[in-house]
C-alpha cells in the first residue's frame, strides 16, 4: 500500500471532466484507490464519489493505492493531478 | 372572459452568445415525473434488474452516438462532457447501490435510482462553490434519462422543431446541444447556467444567439409564442409588441447582411481599393483556438503567445513539450507562418519554479521590474534557451518567425540575437535540423525602442509594434487604475508620431512592420494605420473579417491622407475632427 498527498491546482478543482479522467485512469488498473478529502472518502473508480468530495482549487487529496500495481497507477494519478487534468 | 391579446413580457439572463434571432417557441418541458416506489416480489427482482441494465445500456448507446457527433461536428474539446456522462452510467456507486436497493429493499428500479442519486445530488446542495454546484445539473440530467427510458417517456426531441425556432428548456443535454448543430434553430434560452457552464461554451462555438441562467423560462412561455431572443444584451421578449418587433426585425436584417458580407470575405486578400496588400494574421494563445484560425480566412498567426505553456503548474515546460505543441501549431498554420513570441511574463509569475532560490521576485514596480527578455536573458539556460531550441526544432515542420518581447534596446536585442545563434551552433553540433531562415523580429512597446526604432531595425529582420504596452509606457497610465483610465489614449499625438517614426524607421531599412496590440484589432484605427504604411495586422480570430472589411473598402491614398491631415493638425480639437471624419463604423 502506498499513499500521497496531492494537491489540485486547477481552476475549477476536481470537476466532472477531472474525476471522468481520474477514474479512466483508476479503471485501467488493478489497484484499488481511495481518496480522503476532509475526512471524506471516495472510490476513486466513481465519479459521483469523486465529485461529492468537492475538491477546489487548493484542496489536498490523500490517495492511497493498493495493490500489485500501485506504483504505476499512482504515478500516472501524480501526473494527471500535476498536469492539471490536461487542462493545460 | 374575453381573450386579452397577448402580454408582452421581457427576461433578463445571462447572455451566453451574441446575435439576435426571432422565432417561435419550441419548448421542451421537463416533465416532474412523479418517482413513485413500488415494492416489488422477489419473484420480480431479477426482471426489474433486467430493465434497469436495458435502460442504462441505451442511454449509453445513445450518449456514444451523440459523442460520435460531437467530435466529429463540434471538435475533441467538446467530447470531454460526453465521456464523463459515459463514465458516470458505468459508475460503480450507481450500479452497485441501485441494484442493492432493488435486491435488498425490493424496490423498483425508478425509485431505487432515484433514491441513490437523491443522496449524491443532495450533498451539492451545501457547497459554495458556484461550478460544482452546476455539475449537479449534469447528475440530475443523467437520473432523469435513465428513469425517462426506464418509463417509456421521450422527451421531446430538436429535431422536430421548425425551422428557426427558439429552443426554451430547462436545460439542454449533450444530445440537443449536438442536434442544435444538425438542424438549424434559432438559438436557445434555458433556466439554468451560468457563464462557466459547457452549454454557453458551445453555443458561442455553434454561432447561435443563447441566454443561460433565465431562471424559470419555461414556465413563462408557451409552445408557439412569438419571442425575440436577444443574445447581446441576454434578454428574451416574449409575445414583442409591433414596434419592438419592427426594429428587432431591422436589426436582424443588419446582422443577416452584415454576416453574410462578412463570409464573402473569408477568400478575398486584405488588399486596399488601389491595391495596397497588407498581412493579416490572429493573435492565439493555444493550440486549440487554430481551428477557428484556419476557417477564419486569416493568413496565419502574427502572434502566439507561449505564456500559457508556464501558468498554473509546478515545473518549467520542458523543452521537448515544447517542441511538441510548436511543431503541431506549425504543421496546422502551413501554408502560412506562425510569429512565436518568446516568454512575456513577469519574474513574480516564475517564482514558483524556484530558478534561484535567494531571489528577491518582490517588485515594487513589476511593470519596470525585470519580465519578458530581460528574464529570459537573465537565466539563458534555464528559461531562454530551451524556448529558442524546442522553437528551432520545430522550425522545420512549417514556417516561423520569432519576436522578442520588451527590448529597450538595440544592445538588448543583439544580446539576445547571440543567444539565438549559439543555440543554433548547439543544434548543428547534435545534428538536429532546422529552419536557417527563421526571421527575427523585436517587439517595440517600449518609448525607449520606439525612438530607437532605426537603429533596431538594422538588426531586426522585422518589428512588431504591441500598442497596449507602448501607450502605457508612453503616458505612464496603468488603464487597470480606474482614477486614469480615461487618460490611456492611443489618440494622443505622442502615441501617434512613435507610430510613424517606428514604420519611417524601419522601412528605411526595408524591413517590415506588424502591430499585435488592441490597436492593430480596433476599426477606428484601421485607415489611419494604412496610412501610416504599416505591413501586418495581428488581432483577434473574430475581428478578421472585419478589420479585412475596412481594409478592402479604403485606398491607400486617402490613407495617406488621413495620416497627413491627423497629425499635421494644429490642434488636438481639429486632429480629432480629421480623424473622426474618417470614421467607418
Amino acid at each position: 500500500m502506498i499513499e500521497a498527498d496531492l494537491e489540485v491546482k486547477n481552476k475549477d478543482g476536481l470537476h466532472i471532466r477531472a474525476a471522468a479522467l481520474f477514474v479512466q485512469i483508476a479503471s485501467k488498473y488493478k489497484s484499488n484507490v481511495t481518496v480522503i478529502k476532509d475526512g471524506n472518502t471516495a472510490n476513486g473508480r466513481s465519479i459521483l464519489e469523486l465529485l461529492t468530495l468537492f475538491a477546489e482549487q487548493g484542496s489536498v487529496l490523500h490517495i492511497i493505492v493498493d495493490g500489485e500495481d500501485e506504483k504505476q497507477l499512482l504515478d500516472e494519478i501524480k501526473e494527471l493531478i500535476e498536469g492539471n487534468f490536461e487542462e493545460g | 372572459m374575453e381573450e386579452s391579446p397577448k402580454e408582452t413580457k421581457v427576461i433578463k439572463g445571462i447572455p451566453a452568445s451574441e446575435g439576435i434571432s426571432i422565432g417561435k417557441v419550441f419548448l421542451i418541458e421537463e416533465e416532474e415525473v412523479a418517482i413513485i416506489s413500488k415494492k416489488i416480489s422477489k419473484e420480480q427482482v431479477k426482471k426489474e434488474i433486467a430493465r434497469y441494465n436495458t435502460a442504462l445500456s441505451e442511454v449509453k448507446k445513445e450518449m456514444e452516438s451523440t459523442r460520435e457527433k460531437m467530435l466529429n461536428i463540434l471538435g475533441k474539446q467538446h467530447t470531454p462532457l460526453c465521456d464523463a456522462y459515459l463514465g458516470m452510467l458505468d459508475d460503480p456507486l450507481l450500479n452497485k447501490d441501485v441494484i442493492r436497493r432493488i435486491t435488498e429493499d425490493n424496490i423498483n428500479a425508478e425509485y431505487a435510482i432515484w433514491t441513490t442519486l437523491e443522496k449524491v445530488i443532495k450533498s451539492f446542495d451545501n457547497i459554495d462553490d458556484e461550478y460544482f454546484r452546476e455539475r449537479k445539473n449534469d447528475i440530475q440530467e443523467l437520473g432523469r434519462r435513465i428513469i425517462n427510458h426506464l418509463l417509456g417517456k421521450q422527451r421531446r426531441k430538436i429535431t422536430d422543431a421548425e425551422k428557426d425556432s427558439i429552443i426554451i428548456a430547462h436545460n439542454l443535454n449533450p444530445t440537443d446541444t449536438i442536434s442544435l448543430k444538425e438542424h438549424k434553430v434559432g438559438g436557445f434560452a434555458i433556466n439554468i447556467g451560468g457563464r462557466t457552464s459547457h452549454i454557453a461554451l458551445i453555443a458561442e462555438g455553434l454561432g447561435i444567439p443563447a441566454i443561460v441562467g433565465l431562471k424559470n423560462i419555461t414556465s413563462e412561455v408557451n409552445n408557439g409564442d412569438l419571442v425575440i431572443l436577444d443574445g447581446n444584451q441576454g434578454i428574451i421578449i416574449i409575445n414583442p409588441d409591433k414596434q419592438t418587433l419592427e426594429n428587432y426585425t431591422r436589426e436582424l436584417e443588419i446582422q443577416l447582411r452584415e454576416k453574410e458580407e462578412l463570409e464573402k470575405l473569408r477568400n478575398l486578400p486584405a488588399e486596399t481599393l488601389d491595391g495596397y496588400r497588407v498581412g493579416l494574421q490572429c493573435n492565439i494563445d493555444t493550440k486549440e483556438e487554430l481551428s477557428s484560425v484556419i476557417t477564419s480566412g486569416a493568413e496565419g498567426i502574427g502572434l502566439f503567445r507561449t505564456e500559457f505553456l508556464y501558468l498554473n503548474r509546478q515545473h518549467l515546460p520542458s523543452e521537448d513539450e515544447q517542441y511538441e505543441i510548436y511543431r503541431d501549431i506549425l504543421q496546422k498554420t502551413l501554408p502560412y507562418s506562425v510569429t512565436i513570441r518568446t516568454l512575456d511574463l513577469g519574474g513574480d509569475k516564475l517564482a514558483q519554479f524556484g530558478l534561484e532560490e535567494d531571489m528577491v521576485f518582490e517588485e515594487s514596480n513589476p511593470f519596470l521590474g525585470l519580465r519578458a527578455i530581460r528574464l529570459c536573458l537573465k537565466y539563458p539556460e534555464k528559461l531562454f534557451k530551451p524556448q529558442l531550441r524546442a522553437i528551432l526544432r520545430a522550425s522545420v515542420a512549417g514556417k516561423v518567425r520569432i519576436i522578442f518581447p520588451m527590448i529597450s534596446s538595440a544592445e538588448e536585442f543583439r544580446q539576445a540575437k547571440e543567444i539565438f545563434e549559439e543555440v543554433k551552433t548547439e543544434l548543428r553540433k547534435e545534428n538536429q535540423p532546422y529552419d536557417d531562415t527563421i526571421e527575427i523580429g523585436a517587439m517595440i512597446e517600449i518609448p525607449s525602442a520606439a525612438l530607437t526604432s532605426d537603429i533596431i531595425a538594422r538588426d531586426a529582420d522585422f518589428l512588431s509594434i504591441g500598442t497596449n504596452d507602448l501607450i502605457q509606457y508612453t503616458l505612464a497610465v496603468d488603464r487597470l487604475n480606474e482614477n486614469i483610465a480615461f487618460m490611456y489614449e492611443p489618440l494622443h499625438l505622442s502615441i501617434l508620431r512613435l507610430l510613424k517614426h517606428i514604420i519611417d524607421s524601419a522601412h528605411k531599412e526595408g524591413k517590415p512592420v506588424a502591430m499585435c496590440g488592441e490597436m492593430a484589432a480596433d476599426m477606428e484605427f484601421t485607415k489611419l494605420l494604412l496610412g501610416m504604411g504599416l505591413n501586418e495586422f495581428s488581432v483577434p480570430v473574430h475581428m478578421i473579417p472585419k478589420i479585412k472589411k475596412v481594409i478592402r473598402t479604403t485606398t491607400l491614398k486617402e490613407a495617406k491622407e488621413l495620416v497627413r491631415e491627423v497629425l499635421g493638425a494644429e490642434s488636438r480639437e481639429s486632429m480629432i475632427k480629421a480623424f473622426r471624419k474618417s470614421k467607418v463604423v
